[in-house]
């Protein structure tokens, strides 16, 4: 992470880095978030349209629609990814494509279509969960702390 | 020979012979698509991965070269070169079929410039009478390693650059007609403690205006000496920051005779934010577009100045900053 | 008027990860690894199902989603058999979307070859 370092600077080093700054190519944040929102809001609005569509056409439930949902989803993205136009939308959405979940099924299917040439079990295999790794890592084990937390409280305290 | 600290004057002038230089689908839509000898349509060049295909250009721009020379590789006494790939194996793997000797090297983006300048080196003082010196990169293999899948939806910031898909050899000898080395500053390691990989050309500058300050000063030379000093990859940004820090400093570098590398290859309308990088960048433009305009009479005198961000995607992993290096070679034709 | 929220809530769920890019230069891993656990926070305050009524797909679609999901089926099993039934309970849930990614990666990975 870039704003990460506590490493302290010479002075010339931040002399340096306060001249780079002005030349720097600032980011453009409100265009960047202007086309984020945009971007992110159709794919959920096509998740919406796609439950919907599992809720009526099928026998799904509110709560159960969701599954077959994300997974459509996924699909989409592999289909997406395959065909070289994920990155694309990327550049131009940035969070608006990496946030959904089709943002996590574009890597994990991405390194694995990459890797393929190392081969199916080293390769595919070996760095599939390269990107998507610490989203299932973070995940998994805050749920587990925070259940676990949850259900001590309620065992104790009657929540 | 050795002028000051650490630059080198060639007396015996080796003799850039002939050069070859190898392209992609991107350069070939570029602004400098003339001057490649070979371009190729897509990334794979018939082969089925980006490493191996990596591995081919430099095989193709090394046998152009030498076929331009009117030569067989068996009269190459020494191949130097190197690549951003771990191991610098495509470079490896194009000698293995070369069978040429081999040294190689490594320093990111530098790597044509410091080939070039321990190649002049060698020649000048007669420990060889031809051999090659070159670089190359390949933009999915390098995108691979350091980034993110190619196919990965990460968005870039303004201030990245794109890597170039080629390879510039060249075939330098103790005799013959040509554009000659006249003199080399090698580079030291400097780290102005940027930490940002999609911003190359910030963290570079620091290291180009070091090498170029102390080769002038050490050759005791005014900047005006120079027909065009060019830089390998700065971009825009480093560019400016540069330009910025020569003022500081008050060395006297007009704009004009100040360009770069990676702002040269690709067209405007290419999208590739803020320019050109990787160790063919610098290859490919000084193997064919400069010389080529050097031959025509168009300078007489340019200093090239290859630069490289000494990082890794580990290195990054564990917060280090990223220090950097640039190697100057002069190179003349057509007299004083 | 669900689409309406869905397209809203979602566009602005990725708005406040385009600002953890842009100003707090986050990479996208730690991006959403954040979100994650904020979603698995949000569902241990009982805040995430009424999230989803009211806004749909806007919040079942950002990874947000499965931080809660985790959650969700961890207390699920837990009610039922105490705390052995959080680690048990934890994947019943969330299984369609990393399912989804695994599979449909390795079909990928079959059928494409990368682009560039």
């Amino acid at each position: 992470m870039s704003n990460n370092q506590k490493k302290q600077l010479t002075p010339v080093q931040q002399e340096y880095q306060d001249l780079e700054k002005q030349k720097e190519t600032k980011r453009p944040v409100v265009k960047n978030c202007i086309k984020a929102f945009f971007t992110g809001g159709i794919i959920c609005l096509i998740g919406q349209a796609i439950q919907l569509f599992y809720i009526y056409y099928f026998d799904f439930t509110d709560q159960t629609a969701g599954n077959p949902t994300v997974g459509t989803m996924i699909f989409i993205s592999m289909l997406l990814t395959g065909f070289g136009v994920y990155d694309r939308i990327a550049q131009f959405g940035g969070a608006g494509s990496a946030v959904p979940v089709t943002g996590f099924g574009n890597a994990v299917i991405s390194a694995c279509i990459e890797h393929r040439t190392e081969g199916f079990v080293l390769g595919v295999g070996g760095n599939m969960f390269k990107l998507a790794g610490s989203v299932i890592l973070f995940g998994t084990f805050s749920a587990f702390v925070i259940a676990t937390i949850k259900t001590i409280l309620i065992q104790w305290g009657g929540l | 020979m050795l002028t000051g600290h650490r630059t080198w004057v060639f007396d015996q002038k080796p003799v850039i012979v002939s050069t070859g230089t190898v392209g992609g689908p991107f350069e070939a839509n570029g602004a400098l698509a003339e001057d490649f000898d070979l371009l190729h349509s897509d990334l794979w060049l018939g082969q089925d991965s980006y490493e191996k295909a990596h591995k081919v250009l430099l095989e193709e721009a090394s046998q152009k070269a030498i076929e331009k020379a009117g030569l067989q590789k068996e009269q190459i006494q020494f191949f130097l070169g190197g690549d951003l790939i771990n191991q610098i194996t495509p470079t490896s793997f194009a000698c293995r079929t070369l069978g040429t000797p081999y040294l190689g090297l490594f320093g990111a983006c530098s790597t044509s410039m410091e080939g070039l300048a321990l190649g002049a080196y060698l020649v000048n003082t007669k420990g060889a009478n031809y051999l090659l010196t070159g670089a190359s990169s390949h933009n999915t293999a390098v995108e691979k390693q350091f980034r993110y899948p190619t196919e990965y939806g990460g968005q870039k910031p303004p201030t990245a650059q794109w890597t170039v898909t080629g390879a510039g050899v060249a075939l330098l000898s103790d005799a013959g007609d040509g554009p000659c080395v006249t003199s080399a500053t090698i580079g030291r390691v400097i780290d102005m403690g940027m930490t940002d990989p999609f911003n190359m050309g910030g963290a570079m500058a620091p290291a180009a205006v070091d090498t170029i300050e102390a080769h002038l000063t050490e050759r005791n030379l005014k900047p005006s000496y120079y027909d065009l000093i060019v830089t390998g990859d700065l971009g825009q940004i480093g560019r400016a920051v540069s330009l910025d820090l020569f003022k500081k400093h008050g060395t006297p570098i007009r704009e004009e005779q100040y360009q770069d590398c990676g702002l040269m290859i690709y067209r405007e309308s290419q999208p590739v934010l803020s320019g050109a990088s990787g160790p063919g960048c610098s290859a490919t433009v000084v193997y064919g577009h400069l010389l080529n305009r050097m031959k025509k009479g168009e300078f007489k005198r340019i200093l090239v100045v290859a630069t490289g961000a000494l990082l890794s995607p580990l290195s990054f992993q564990q917060s280090e900053t990223i220090p950097c290096i640039a190697h100057a070679v002069s190179i003349e034709y057509g007299g004083e | 008027m669900i689409f309406f929220w869905a397209f809203v809530v979602g566009g602005l769920i990725c708005v406040i990860g385009q600002i953890m890019f842009d100003v707090f230069k986050l990479t996208p891993a730690h991006t959403l690894s954040a979100f994650v656990v904020i979603g698995a926070l949000l569902d241990g305050f009982g805040l995430y199902e009424p999230f989803i009524d009211f806004a749909g797909a806007g919040a079942t679609i950002p990874i947000t989603s499965f931080g809660n999901s985790l959650v969700h089926g961890a207390m699920a099993e837990a009610e039922k058999h105490g705390l052995v039934g959080v680690i048990s309970g934890m994947f019943e849930v969330t299984s369609a979307g990393i399912s989804a990614a695994i599979i449909f990666g390795m079909i990928g990975a079959i059928l494409f070859k990368p682009k560039g």
